[in-house]
């Protein structure tokens, strides 16, 4: 058998949440050790590693010159990339900036802005390298996470599709939340993945994972609207943890700036 | 009301309401798994009844277009909800099954395939729509040369106990597909309710085989008379009347396939979310897909078994992409694979006129209005 592969984890602009979601893995941790050699993942060890890699999870946006850089070389390095999470797949919450002036944020939060090296606007991974697959949700799915590693080293394509939460809700067997409670639930304009986790629990999707396939975001809008949802309300559903991606994105423009 | 002779099939007798509980306890000695309706998740549910007071007793429904809620009405009535967003489909053709598993060790591969226990599920309550719906998906998946497995074991020691409907849905269309609201036979028993809210509250009982037959012995009753009959056939004839929706079904294969290009459908795709929840509360859609997993040491694989539906890109996709991009096609595809190619395939209507789709679209589409809404304008020469 050959050597193991070589496993990195990285992060650009983010919160740690979805690698967080990794270490959760708490009973497959071993066994992901046992399969991969751990080459970079500094959020669960110091000791790291030079590449090449054979697969790099991706965590975070690109917000900064020094980070557009650095996923060219991460690029480089990975014969697989992978962004993990909603700020690497579409530029996460910090993305509610390319909608306005980033000047006047920075001045608002930073005593001294001048010393900030930021980029105008926060981006996905895909914007600046090509990818090999991506993992949504804010954050991922452990379950998801672990599914791609398996997958990856069977040579096989990961479970799942890029069809609408409510597939996920109908599997699970939760009544709906829209019909039967007329919550505005964005499953049905939202990317599967996390097993429908919110309806289950009586709340509407808030789409964290994302457009699906074929979003019809428009008629999602209409029918809310005809139900009394106002237009900066409208505009904020979408904006959210995938604000920047571009149906969300699309969608919150048409009812406010 | 006392059980004075043997019941005989094909007879017909009177229940008093609280006589509903020796018929569930005479079914439960006799081994079998009782599913039934039940409030739950501000929805009615299908899941184990063993009490009547665990049926919606008192509860009713209101179902349009994207809508459904749940009221109180209070009174007596036990079947004063129509159909939820569940069908038995659930319990029949499972959401997910795996249907086998491979071990690797040093020596070699071992294959094995689940063992499926036969179940013996009595189905308390079933709407006559879904007695038809449970026919068509028998046709489907449980005969032919590649009967499915699955759905056989839990298939063949099936009971039904019919609930007819005394009252409709609002988007319930029974009467334009000639499923109910009186089912006329494939039932153990039927049941029609009587009376609700009055001194005179009662329940019909019909008998059609001779497992649901002998279940009445242990239960209290009488003959049905006239007056009893006289009334169930008027309670069907209000809920004829009342029913929400209809549909037009003269040489609507004909008339949906000769307009396949009809501009209707480019309108609906632009409501349509392609979410697929038309097609996952569908009684008769059977559409499933298949997914391969394993471990991380590659010891141990399994293929499972999902549903799937026609509004997803990967139920489609071939080398080079999925088929159907659009959503019109999709849309297209459900509608008239329900209504019209069905026949070409199986013999029958796909559509049993439930009215989940109606309802439980998120948007509220209508079957029923997009193919009276192409037939008005029918694209076809020479009309
Ligand atoms: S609750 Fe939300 S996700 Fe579930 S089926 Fe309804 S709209 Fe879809
Ligand atoms: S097509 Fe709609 S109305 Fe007809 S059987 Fe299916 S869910 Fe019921
Ligand atoms: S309508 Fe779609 S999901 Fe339903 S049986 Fe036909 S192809 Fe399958
Ligand atoms: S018709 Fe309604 S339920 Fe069916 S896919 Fe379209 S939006 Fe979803």
């Amino acid at each position: 058998m050959p050597g193991k592969k070589r496993l990195a984890v990285w992060k650009l602009a983010s919160c740690d949440g979805c690698q967080l979601s990794l270490l959760d893995l708490e009973d497959e941790l071993l066994r992901i050790a046992g399969a991969f050699e751990i080459a970079y993942f500094v959020e669960a060890s110091s000791a790291t590693a030079e590449g090449p890699y054979d697969l790099s999870l991706v965590e975070g946006s690109i917000a900064t010159a020094h980070q557009a850089a650095r996923i060219r070389e991460i690029r480089r390095e990975s014969r697989l990339l992978v962004p993990i999470g909603a700020c690497a797949t579409a530029g996460g919450i910090q993305a509610l900036r390319n909608f306005r002036d980033f000047g006047p944020f920075a001045t608002a939060v930073y005593p001294r802005p001048e010393q900030l090296d930021a980029l105008e606007t926060s981006t996905p991974v895909a914007a600046h390298v090509p990818i090999d697959f991506e993992l949504r949700g804010c954050p991922i799915n452990k379950r998801q996470a672990l599914e791609v590693l398996s997958a990856l080293l069977a040579g096989r394509t990961p479970k799942g599709g890029s069809h609408s939460v409510c597939i996920e809700c109908k599997l699970r067997g939760t009544v709906c939340v829209m019909v039967a409670r007329q919550l505005p639930c964005m499953g049905p304009v939202t990317h599967a993945g996390c097993g429908a986790l919110c309806p289950a629990y009586g709340r509407g999707c808030y789409g964290c994972y994302g457009p699906m396939e074929t979003p019809n975001t428009g008629s999602w809008s209409g029918w809310w609207q005809q139900r009394g949802m106002d237009e900066p309300d409208l505009r904020d559903v979408f904006r959210t943890f995938n604000a920047w991606a571009e149906a969300f994105r699309e969608e919150s423009e048409r009812h406010g700036s | 009301m006392d059980a004075v002779s043997e019941p005989a099939r094909g007879e017909s007798f009177v229940l008093e309401p609280r006589a509903l509980q020796a018929l569930l306890d005479a079914i439960v000695a006799e081994g079998y798994q009782i599913r039934g309706p039940l409030v739950r998740d501000h929805a009615v549910c299908l899941d184990e009844v063993t009490r009547v007071e665990q049926l919606p007793v008192g509860w009713t429904d209101e179902q349009e277009g994207g809508h459904y809620r749940l009221t109180r009405r209070g009174g007596s009535a036990l079947f004063g909800c129509g159909v939820g967003q569940d069908s038995w489909k659930r319990l029949l053709h499972r959401p997910l099954a795996l249907l086998w598993s491979a071990e690797r060790d040093d020596g070699g591969l071992a294959l094995s395939e689940p063992h499926e226990e036969p179940a013996r599920f009595a189905f308390f309550g079933v709407r006559p729509c879904d007695l038809a719906a449970i026919n068509i998906q028998d046709g489907i998946l449980a005969a032919g040369r590649y009967p499915d497995p699955f759905y056989r074991a839990r298939r063949q020691g099936l009971l039904t106990v019919v609930a007819n409907c005394t009252s409709a849905g609002g988007t319930c269309f029974c009467a334009s597909m000639g499923t109910g609201p009186r089912a006329e036979s494939g039932f153990d028993l039927a049941l029609t309710e009587l009376w609700p809210d009055t001194a005179n509250h009662a329940l019909l009982v019909e008998t059609g085989s001779d497992a649901g037959t002998r279940l009445l012995a242990a239960v209290p009753r009488r003959p049905a008379g006239d007056p009893e009959r006289r009334e169930a056939d008027e309670a069907t004839r209000r809920a004829v009347e009342q029913m929400g929706r209809r549909l037009d079904t003269s040489d609507i294969h004909g008339m949906l396939m000769g307009n396949l290009e009809h501009p209707r459908w480019a309108e609906v795709a632009r409501r349509c979310l392609a979410c697929g929840n038309c097609t996952l509360v569908c009684p008769t859609c059977f559409c499933t897909n298949f997914e391969d997993g394993g471990d991380l040491e590659l010891r141990h694989a399994e293929r499972t078994r999902r549903w799937d539906s026609c509004f997803t890109l990967g139920f489609t996709r071939l080398h080079g992409g999925p088929v159907r991009r659009k959503i019109r096609s999709r849309y297209r595809q459900w509608m008239t694979h329900k209504l019209a190619t069905w026949f070409d395939q199986f013999g029958t209507s796909g559509c049993v006129g439930c009215g989940r789709c109606i309802t439980w679209c998120p948007v509220g589409i209508d079957l029923t209005e997009e193919s009276a809404a192409i037939r008005a304008s029918d694209g076809r020469s020479g009309r």
